[in-house]
């Protein structure tokens, strides 16, 4: 009886490079914050507690507070300006409990339709007017609506959180579609342009030269100004503009990988070429793009803020980081909170995909390091 | 060599012509004019605005005329500033944006550079981390978050410098637009020349310079850098370019001139004709770029010219 040793499992290039990536701590934690920012983004806006297009009229521009508003200053000045649209006015008031009682006068007398003024304001929930004893009194009570406002509010008292989460869901989206355009569309025509060869290989990279040669950003200006501010159309036109590096990075591996020999044993064994493209060049190009598209997807994000930023992108009430930044760089002298949550979400998701990036070039592609 | 420039210059020709035959067309079909813009204007005053800009007539026609004025170096009138002429337009508007971009670019490219090598020398030091550091923060930070905390801070806060504003080009003025500018660029430049200096100094002829004795300053400066300045040089063309049309973002928030902004409102307003120009001299910026860049490779690599 012979015993073999049992033989060690193989180990694929993707096994080893997945080993790799989860070797590389700043990736992984990337990875892990990503994952985690587009859960908070997909489905934040369900739990938070305010929605992002209800216009708080008394809270506008309030500052982040961990807190429920609205605090014990705020409720005095309020009281009296609601008195005031409903013509009454407030002798004396007390909270309790979030409880108001207040004594009203007014010199014709209340009139108890003047609690839907009380209502009506964002603070105050459940008005009810007693008379008094004496004809020209009214007592008040009223719940005090307890409000969170965890990022503060907007210009138009939008609460900030939930504008955030939403306008990540577009900025992610937009990335993420618009990368994958532009690696389809660079992807088909990198591999067919390499794999072809000769002349039409020439002509193919000749048009790529040509489009390299227009300024871009002002080619997708005048695509989305041109065509309607439309939220499909947006990534269609930057994922569009955008296949030419992948186009050429594409290309370059196909040329590089049609003369290895696995190839040439698929030629000679007599395997279509749409076969030898399919099983043996597509999945061998797999590693680059990958990468690139990781460093891709930062900057369509960066590219919808900036066309957002300039008024082109999304479009209110929607909105994404780019409109919020904006929104925030004019409001930046007395609400900093404005430009600094949007920003701190951009910027923290641009760095984790570009940690992932690198840590994913590290992984698949070893001969770099 | 100048066989070599000569057909570079030819090959830009049919590329320059395409270009403008793409944005003529694709602006075309786009729905608009620049005269329905604003409401209640009398049909009639439509219609003759239409003819006095000949855009009444067939588009093939008008598209033939924009060629042959344009061969002329004629770029047409401006449809929404009625007293100006495009060229007129870019002759104060393209010197402004120019500055500010090569001041960019040149700052960019020093700063960049001594940084990368600075890096590369010190390589997994904490000098290193802290250059890689600011490079990463520097190029994923995006100009528009950078711009309005520049104003916050040195405008706002310390009033050392206007908030925006051209100042008819006085220094002041100056700084924010080019640091910002200045910014992304400079974090790339000083990536790429931390790499390639890295891989240079583990070069074979390196190693006999270091053995004959030769001064670090030497060694670094006269042997490593002209195979490290390499990729820096191929990233300085499509930098130059970006320079240029990246100015949109800084010229908006800065409230400076240049043709950016220009072009961002003559896209708003339709007018055609400031749209068309924008893309050909930036068309034509780019393509001479990426000619500088050849030139530049085939003179710091000898290898290049024999192909």
């Amino acid at each position: 009886m012979t015993e073999t040793a049992p033989l060690a499992p193989g180990r694929s290039l993707w096994s080893d490079a997945w080993a790799r990536l989860r070797a590389n701590r700043a990736a992984s934690l990337s990875a892990l914050y990503l994952l985690l920012m587009a859960l908070c983004c997909g489905i934040g806006p369900f739990v938070v507690p305010n929605d992002y297009t209800t216009i708080h009229q008394s809270y506008t521009k309030v500052p982040p507070r961990l807190s429920a508003y609205p605090t014990p200053e705020m409720i005095g000045p309020a009281l009296d300006q609601v008195a005031k649209r409903a013509r009454v006015e407030i002798r004396d008031w007390h909270e309790t409990g979030g409880e108001i009682t207040a004594t009203l006068t007014a010199p014709r007398g209340v009139d108890d339709r003047a609690a839907r003024y009380f209502d009506r304001s964002d603070l105050f929930d459940g008005a009810t007017i007693t008379p008094g004893a004496e004809v020209t009194t009214a007592t008040l009570t009223a719940r005090v609506e307890r409000k969170w406002f965890l990022f503060g509010t907007d210009a138009n008292g939008r609460d900030l959180l939930a504008r955030t989460l939403v306008a990540g869901r577009v900025s992610l989206a937009i990335g993420l579609m618009a990368g994958l355009v532009a690696v389809v569309i660079g992807v088909l025509y990198g591999a067919t342009s390499g794999f072809i060869g000769g002349k039409v290989d020439e002509a193919m990279m000749r048009v790529v030269d040509i489009l390299y040669s227009l300024p871009f950003i002002f080619f997708v200006i005048m695509l989305v100004v041109f065509f309607g501010r439309n939220f499909l159309l947006t990534f269609l036109a930057v994922g569009a503009v955008m296949w030419l590096d992948m186009a050429r990075i594409v290309r370059g591996q196909t040329l590089a990988l049609k003369r290895l020999e696995f190839v040439q044993a698929a030629e000679a064994l007599g395997v279509s070429r749409a076969g030898i493209l399919r099983r043996h060049i597509l999945p061998n190009l797999l590693g680059p793009v990958i990468i690139y598209m990781t460093l891709l997807v930062p900057t369509v994000i960066i590219m919808e803020s900036f066309l957002s930023y300039l008024g082109l992108g999304v479009q209110e009430p929607m909105s994404s980081w780019g409109v919020l930044i904006s929104q925030g760089a004019k409001n930046i002298p007395h609400a900093n909170w404005l430009l600094a949550f949007p920003a701190l979400f951009l910027i923290s998701t641009l760095f984790a995909l570009n940690f992932i990036g690198d840590g994913l070039r590290d992984a698949l592609d070893p001969r770099d390091r | 060599m100048t066989r070599f420039i000569l057909r570079r210059l030819l090959t830009a020709i049919p590329t320059l012509f395409l270009i403008v035959t793409i944005s003529f067309f694709l602006m075309r079909v786009a729905p608009g004019g620049p005269f329905n813009q604003e409401k209640g204007l009398n049909p009639a005053v439509i219609e003759n605005l239409n003819r006095v800009y000949q855009l009444d007539q067939p588009l093939w026609s008008q598209y033939l005329h924009y060629l042959s004025n344009l061969l002329h170096g004629d770029l047409g009138p401006s449809y929404t500033r009625p007293d100006f002429t495009v060229t007129e337009m870019f002759a104060t508007a393209l010197p402004i944006s120019i500055q500010i971009g090569t001041l960019a670019l040149l700052l960019a490219l020093t700063i960049g550079s001594v940084l990368g090598i600075i890096a590369a020398l010190n390589q997994n030091r904490g000098l290193d981390y802290l250059v890689v550091a600011t490079a990463t923060a520097g190029s994923t930070i995006p100009t528009f978050v950078i711009a309005p905390l520049y104003q916050l801070t040195f405008a706002l806060s310390l009033s050392l410098v206007p908030v925006a504003g051209w100042g008819g080009g006085a220094l002041v003025n100056k700084i924010g637009p080019v640091l910002t500018l200045m910014l992304p660029q400079l974090a790339v430049v000083a990536r790429l020349m931390r790499g390639a200096m890295i891989e240079a100094l583990r070069a074979h002829h390196i190693r006999t310079c270091r053995a004959m004795g030769l001064s670090e300053v030497s060694v670094v400066c006269r042997h490593a850098l002209r195979s490290a300045v390499m990729p820096v040089i191929s990233y300085a063309g499509p930098a130059a370019a970006s320079l240029l049309t990246g100015s949109v973002i800084v010229e908006t928030i800065f409230g400076i001139p240049g043709i950016g902004r220009y072009f961002v409102e003559a896209a708003l307003a339709r007018d055609y004709t400031v749209v068309m120009g924008t893309v050909v001299v930036l068309a034509a910026f780019t393509i001479l770029f990426n000619l500088i860049v050849d030139l530049l490779y085939a003179i710091v690599d000898p290898r290049v010219r024999h192909d």
